[in-house]
C-alpha cells in the first residue's frame, strides 16, 4: 500500500490546501496522472501521482490545509490485497537527512592573562584593554588607578607610570604622593567594606614563652640585629597560613584561588598619614633572622619612599600590629583581593587563669578579620588557634 | 621614457604608468598565452596611456580592442581563461566594472566552487580607481572594498612603482581570478626601480615606515597621503608606523596585528565610503585578534557619505586628506 | 572527421535518438517525483518537451567541443555523457555528484565531457561561451563551443554583446536558442518587440536559421549544417529551435500565465510521441525495441537513485574548500568514476 503525500513543490512551500480531488476510491491511477489540485501561495497547482494502482482511501478532505509530506490518500498496488488502513503516519524525516550544521564553536575565550578585578559597582571603569592587561600582569588593582585619557580613561601610560620605579629620593626626599595614596586607600577600603563580608574573631594569646625566648636570644645579639616581637608574629601567621591555605590567596571574579606562596603584607604607617602594607615574600620559609632583616629593610625603604608597586600588590595575607600605639585589639579591614587580615594589639600584663588561679601574664590580643565567602568562623578559629600554638614555642618558628 | 637599460641592478627612474606597461610587455613576452583586451587599449593607447605602443609591438590579436561591452568581454575573459589562455582584461575604470559585476561575481568568483573544483579561472582584471581629478559622481568611485567582500577572487592595490611592476606577473600565475586596482592619481607618480625588477609577492602587507606610537593602515592612492601624515606627526615627536596593505583580499592579518601589538593604536585610511568600508572590516579584525593590545578605539579616515562632487574644494573635502589623518592619529593617542 | 550534412537514419541511429529522448524524459520524471519527496531541493527546472533540441544537437559535436547550458540542463548533461548517477547525486547534494554536491540541479558541470554548466543567470553563459571560443580560436584549436539558452536570454544585454563579439571576432560558436515561448511566466510577445529571434541574430551578421524544435531529425539536420559551416568558415552560427515546455517553469509554478489547452495541444505533437509514431509507421521501431529501451532506462534510473541515496554528504569541516585553488594535490572526487559515454 503506498501513501500519496502532499508534495513539496518548492523550497519555500511548507503546506498546501487540498482544493479538489480528481479521483475517488476505486479509480485506477498510473504514474503521471494528475489526481488532485492543491492551493499554494502561488496559486492552484495540479499534483501528480507516481505510484500505479487503485485508489484505496482518501485521507484528507477538500478544504484542509496540511503540511508537506502529509499522507493524502492510500494507493493500493496491483495484486496487493486490501489491508486494514494504517493510521496516518507522521511525515517522516527523509532518510539520511543532511548532517546538522555543527554547533558554532564557542568563540575562543579572549586571551586574558588573569581575570580582571571586579569593576566598581556604580560605574564602568574606563580603562583601555592594553592598560587593563598590563595592570593585571603587575597585580595592580585597577580600581585604584586614575587615568589621564579622555573622560578620565586609564591608559597604558597611566599604568606604566604606576609601575615604573619612582625617582630615588633626590632633593625632595618625599617618596610618596600621600594624597594619591590616601585616595587609593580610600578606594580600596571602601571597596573592601562594600564587597567583602567580613567576620571577626579574637583570641588572647599568652606571650610568656615569646618574651622569655626573645630575651635570651637578644642577650647575645648587638642591638641592630636583635629580634623584635613583630618577627615572631609575622612568622607565626605565615606558618599558620601555610597550614590553612583558605586564608592565603585572592578572591577574584567570584572565586577564591589559594596562592602558592605566602607573602605576608606588613602594614606600616607612614609619617604624614600614609599607610602601606608591602609584602615580605615567602615569609613562612624565612629564618627569623632573615625575616627580621627583611622587615627592617622594608621599613627603611618605606620611610624613604622606595617601595616598588609590585611589593604593594602581591601580599597574600596581611598582618597589622598597633601594639606600640597602645590599643588592645585591632579589627582590620581586608585589603582586596586578599581574604584575611590578622591584627595584634599591645602586649600587656593581664589576668590569666593558670592552675585554677588568677595570675598576671603578658597577653596579646590577636584578631582575625576574614572573608566569609571563603571561610567561616570554625576555620577562622582553627587558624587563630594555630597561631596561638605556634607562639607558645617560639624556638620552633 | 627610459625603461630597461642594460646596466645590471642599476636603479632607474620611472613612473607608475610605465612600470605597469613594462609589466604587461614582460608578461606578453614571457608567455604566449597572455593577451590583453579592453576598451581603447590598442589604437587609442589606453585611457590612461598605460598600453601605448603595445599594439604596434604585439599586434591586434594580443592587444585586442573591444566594443563597449563590459559584461561581454569580461565574460569572454573568463571563458578564455578556462579555455587555457591567460587573459588580462582591462576594464577602463572600476566605475564601469559594475556592468561586468555579474560576470565577476556569478561566474569568475563562483565557478570553481559551483563545479566542485573542476574549473578554475586564471584571469587578471585591471581597473583604474579612485577620485582626485574632478571627474564627478560617476567616475570617481573606490569600490575595492566591495570586491574584497567576495570569496573566490583576489584583490590587489599596488601603491608603489615596485608593486606596479611586480604584481602583474604573480597575478597572472595565480590559478584564480585576480583584480588589480590602479589609483588614477598614481599613474604619473615617479619612483625608482631596479632595472631588473621582477615579480613581487601578493598576499603580504608591507611596512613602509616603522614607528612605535600608532599604526596607520592603508592602501593604494591613500598610501602617500598617509606617509605625509606620518612625516608631519614625526615633527611633533609621534612615530607612526605606516602599513601598506598591498593585498585587500586576502588581508595580511599577521602584519596588521604585529603592528598593532607594537603600537597599541590604529587608524585605517581608506578612500571607500565609510559605511561598510574595508576599513570597517579591518577594524573588526583588529578587535577580534588584538583587543587587549589596544589603548584606544580604532580610528577610520574614509570618504564622506556623499557621491564624489565635482568642484575641487568639495572633492578634496570628500576624500581622505593628510590633516584628517593627522587628527585621527592624535585622537587615538589621546585615548580615543 | 567532417560532420555529414544529412543525418543518416539507420535503424541503430534512430533508436539511439529515441532512447536519448526517452531517457531524458523518464529521468526528469523521476526528478519531479524525488523533488516532491524533498530529496531534491531548491529549484528544479525540467526539460519535458524540449528533448529533441539537446538530442538533435549534442551528438553532432565532438568530444573536444565545448557545451555551455543553462539551469534547465539535465537533458544536455545526460546526452553529452555526464553519468546519470553523478547528475542525480549532484541534485541530492551528495559529494559524489558531478559538481561535488556543491552546485545542485542548476549547476551540473563536468570537465571530462567539456560540459561548462549549469549557469543560472539568464544570459550569463553567453559571454563564457564567447571566451571559450576565443581561446580555441587564438590557440588554433578545432573545437567549437555550443551555447544553449532560452529565448528569454535574448532580452539581456549580454546576448547582444555576445552576438556582436562572436560575429565581430569570427568565433566558432554555435548559438542554440531554445525558444519555448515563455520566459518563466512571460510570453515572448509580451517582452520582445521583434519576436523572430533568428532574424534578430541575422541582424548581427550571424548565419542563422529557425527549425522545428519538436522534430529531432530536423534539429539534427540543422545542427549538422551549422556545425559543418562553423568548422569550415570559422564563423559563428545561430540556430533558433522552436519548441515547447510541457511542465511548469520550475516545480513551484501555478502556470497562471498559460492555458491548459495550449499545453495539451503541444503535448499532442511532442517530440517523443511524434518520433515514435514516425518510426512505427516506417517499421523502424518494433514493440520489443521500445520495451528494451524502457527497461534499460528504468534500470539505469533505479541504479542512479540507489547510488544517490547511498552517496555521502560532504563533511561540514570541508565547507570552505573549492573557493580557491588548493596547493595540495587535488582529492579524487567521485566524479572521476565517470566513464565517457
Amino acid at each position: 500500500m503506498a501513501e500519496f503525500r502532499m508534495p513539496s513543490l518548492g523550497a519555500d512551500m511548507e503546506a498546501g490546501t487540498l482544493v479538489e480531488w480528481l479521483v475517488k476510491p476505486g479509480d485506477q491511477v498510473k504514474r503521471g496522472d494528475i489526481i488532485a489540485v492543491v492551493e499554494t501561495q502561488k496559486g492552484a497547482i495540479e499534483i501528480e501521482n507516481f505510484e500505479p494502482g487503485t485508489v484505496e482511501k482518501i485521507l484528507v478532505e477538500v478544504g484542509t490545509k496540511v503540511p508537506v509530506g502529509t499522507p493524502l490518500a492510500m494507493i493500493r498496488a496491483e495484486g496487493e490485497p486490501a489491508t486494514s488502513i494504517a493510521a496516518p503516519v507522521q511525515s517522516p524525516t527523509p532518510a539520511g537527512a543532511p548532517p546538522r550544521p555543527l554547533e558554532p564553536k564557542a568563540p575562543a575565550p579572549a586571551p586574558t592573562p588573569a581575570p580582571a578585578p571586579e569593576a566598581e559597582a556604580e560605574e564602568r571603569l574606563r580603562i583601555s584593554p592594553a592598560a587593563r592587561r598590563l595592570a593585571e600582569q603587575h597585580g595592580i588593582d585597577v580600581s585604584t588607578l586614575s587615568g589621564n585619557g579622555a573622560d578620565g580613561a586609564i591608559l597604558l601610560g597611566d599604568v606604566e607610570r604606576m609601575i615604573a620605579e619612582p625617582k630615588i629620593e633626590g632633593a625632595r626626599g618625599r617618596g610618596f604622593d600621600l594624597a594619591a595614596m590616601r585616595q587609593a586607600i580610600a578606594a580600596a577600603m571602601a571597596r573592601s567594606k562594600r564587597e567583602i563580608p567580613h567576620y571577626y574573631l579574637a583570641q588572647p594569646i599568652e606571650m610568656t614563652a615569646c618574651q622569655d625566648w626573645l630575651a635570651s636570644v637578644n642577650a647575645k645579639l648587638p642591638p641592630d640585629q636583635r629580634l623584635l616581637l613583630g618577627a615572631l608574629l609575622v612568622k607565626a601567621v605565615a606558618r599558620a597560613a601555610r597550614t590553612f591555605p583558605a586564608f592565603n590567596g585572592f578572591y577574584r571574579d567570584g572565586a577564591f584561588k589559594p596562592a602558592p606562596s605566602v607573602h605576608v603584607g606588613m602594614a606600616i604607617a607612614i609619617r604624614g598619614g600614609g599607610l602601606i602594607a608591602p609584602a615580605i615574600h615567602d615569609a613562612d620559609g624565612l629564618s627569623l633572622d632573615a625575616l627580621m632583616t627583611e622587615m627592617r629593610e622594608l621599613v627603611g625603604r618605606v620611610r624613604s619612599g622606595r617601595i616598588r608597586s609590585s611589593e604593594m600588590a602581591d601580599p597574600t595575607i596581611t598582618v597589622s600590629s598597633l601594639g606600640e600605639r597602645g590599643v588592645e585589639q585591632l579589627y582590620g579591614i581586608i585589603y582586596p583581593p586578599q581574604v584575611a587580615i590578622v591584627g595584634f594589639g599591645k602586649v600587656a600584663p593581664s589576668p590569666w587563669i593558670a592552675d585554677g588561679k588568677v595570675v598576671a601574664r603578658p597577653v596579646i590580643n590577636a584578631t582575625l578579620a576574614a572573608d566569609h565567602r571563603v571561610t567561616d568562623g570554625h576555620a577562622g578559629a582553627l587558624f587563630l588557634s594555630e597561631i596561638e600554638t605556634l607562639l607558645q614555642e617560639p624556638e620552633t618558628l | 621614457m627610459m625603461l630597461q637599460q642594460k646596466a645590471e641592478s642599476q636603479a632607474i627612474e620611472t613612473t607608475y604608468r610605465e612600470a605597469i606597461r613594462e609589466a604587461i610587455r614582460d608578461a606578453l613576452k614571457r608567455d604566449e598565452r597572455v593577451f590583453l583586451m579592453g576598451e581603447d587599449v590598442g589604437r587609442y593607447g589606453g585611457c590612461y596611456a598605460v598600453t601605448k605602443g603595445l599594439l604596434a609591438e604585439f599586434g591586434p590579436e594580443r592587444i585586442r580592442d573591444t566594443p563597449l561591452s563590459e559584461s561581454g568581454f569580461t565574460g569572454a575573459g573568463i571563458g578564455a581563461a578556462i579555455g587555457g589562455l591567460r587573459p588580462i582584461v582591462e576594464v577602463m575604470t572600476v566605475n564601469f566594472s559594475l556592468l561586468a559585476l555579474d560576470q565577476i561575481l556569478n561566474t569568475a568568483a563562483t565557478i570553481r566552487h559551483m563545479s566542485g573544483n573542476q574549473f578554475g579561472v586564471p584571469l587578471v582584471i585591471r581597473m583604474a580607481t579612485g577620485a582626485g581629478r574632478q571627474l564627478a559622481a560617476q567616475h570617481s568611485h573606490s569600490l575595492e572594498g566591495w570586491y574584497a567582500h567576495i570569496p573566490g577572487i583576489k584583490v590587489l592595490a599596488p601603491a608603489t612603482v615596485e608593486d606596479a611592476r611586480g604584481m602583474l606577473w604573480t597575478a597572472l600565475e595565480d590559478p584564480d581570478p585576480v583584480l588589480i586596482f590602479e589609483h588614477v592619481m598614481l599613474y604619473n607618480m615617479t619612483g625608482t626601480l631596479a632595472s631588473d625588477a621582477g615579480p613581487v609577492d601578493i598576499g603580504k602587507a608591507a611596512i613602509r615606515r616603522e614607528g612605535k606610537d600608532i599604526s596607520l593602515i592603508t592602501y593604494g592612492g591613500s598610501l602617500w597621503k598617509t606617509i605625509d601624515a606620518a612625516t608631519a606627526l614625526a615633527a611633533e615627536g609621534i612615530e607612526a608606523e605606516v602599513v601598506d596593505l598591498r593585498t585587500l583580499r586576502p588581508l595580511d592579518d599577521a602584519t596588521i596585528m604585529a603592528s598593532v601589538h607594537k603600537t597599541h593604536r590604529a587608524v585605517i585610511v581608506d578612500e571607500g565610503w565609510r559605511t561598510g568600508s574595508l576599513a570597517a572590516e579591518i577594524s573588526a579584525r583588529i578587535v577580534e585578534q588584538a583587543f587587549f593590545d589596544l589603548d584606544a578605539a580604532i580610528g577610520r579616515v574614509c570618504s564622506e557619505e556623499v557621491p564624489i562632487p565635482y568642484p575641487r574644494h568639495l572633492e578634496e573635502a570628500a576624500i581622505p586628506q593628510v590633516p584628517k589623518i593627522i587628527a585621527a592619529a592624535k585622537t587615538a593617542l589621546a585615548g580615543g | 572527421m567532417a560532420a555529414t550534412d544529412k543525418p543518416r537514419l539507420s535503424r541503430a541511429h534512430v533508436l539511439e535518438l529515441l532512447k536519448h529522448m526517452i531517457r531524458i524524459r523518464h529521468f526528469e520524471d523521476k526528478c519531479a517525483e524525488l523533488y516532491t519527496q524533498e530529496k531534491i531541493r531548491g529549484f528544479l527546472h525540467l526539460y519535458d518537451g524540449e528533448e529533441a533540441v539537446a538530442v538533435g544537437v549534442i551528438p553532432v559535436l565532438k568530444a573536444c567541443d565545448r557545451v555551455v547550458a543553462t539551469y534547465r540542463e539535465h537533458g544536455h548533461a545526460l546526452v553529452r555523457g555526464v553519468p546519470m548517477k553523478a547528475a542525480l547525486a549532484e541534485m541530492y547534494g551528495k559529494q559524489e555528484g558531478c559538481s561535488h554536491g556543491r552546485g545542485g540541479s542548476m549547476h551540473l558541470f563536468d570537465r571530462a565531457t567539456n560540459f561548462y554548466g549549469g549557469n543560472a543567470i539568464v544570459g550569463g553563459g553567453l559571454p563564457l561561451a564567447i571566451g571559450l571560443a576565443l581561446a580555441d580560436r587564438m590557440r588554433g584549436s578545432d573545437s567549437i563551443t555550443a551555447c544553449f539558452f532560452g529565448e528569454g536570454a535574448v532580452a539581456e544585454g549580454e546576448f547582444h554583446e555576445s552576438a556582436n563579439l562572436a560575429a565581430l571576432w569570427s568565433l566558432p560558436v554555435l548559438f542554440v536558442c531554445e525558444n519555448n515561448r515563455y520566459a518563466m511566466g512571460t510570453a515572448l510577445a509580451l517582452s520582445e518587440s521583434e519576436t523572430d529571434i533568428q532574424h534578430k541574430a541575422a541582424c548581427y551578421h550571424l548565419a542563422s536559421e529557425a527549425v522545428d524544435g519538436m522534430d529531432v531529425v530536423a534539429v539534427e539536420a540543422a545542427a549538422r549544417r551549422a556545425v559543418a559551416a562553423i568548422r569550415e568558415t570559422g564563423k559563428p552560427y545561430f540556430l533558433e529551435c522552436r519548441t515547447y515546455r510541457f511542465r511548469p517553469h520550475s516545480m513551484f509554478d501555478a502556470q497562471l500565465y498559460r492555458d491548459k489547452t495550449e499545453i495539451e495541444s503541444w503535448r499532442a505533437k511532442g517530440p517523443i510521441r511524434r518520433f515514435r509514431a514516425w518510426l512505427e509507421q516506417n517499421n523502424l521501431l518494433h514493440p520489443e525495441d521500445l520495451a528494451r529501451i524502457e527497461a534499460e532506462v528504468a534500470a539505469e534510473i533505479d541504479e542512479a537513485v540507489a547510488f544517490a541515496e547511498a552517496a555521502k554528504w560532504e563533511p561540514i569541516e570541508q565547507l570552505t574548500r573549492y573557493v580557491y585553488a588548493e596547493q595540495t594535490a587535488r582529492d579524487q572526487p567521485a566524479n572521476d568514476v565517470a566513464t565517457k559515454s
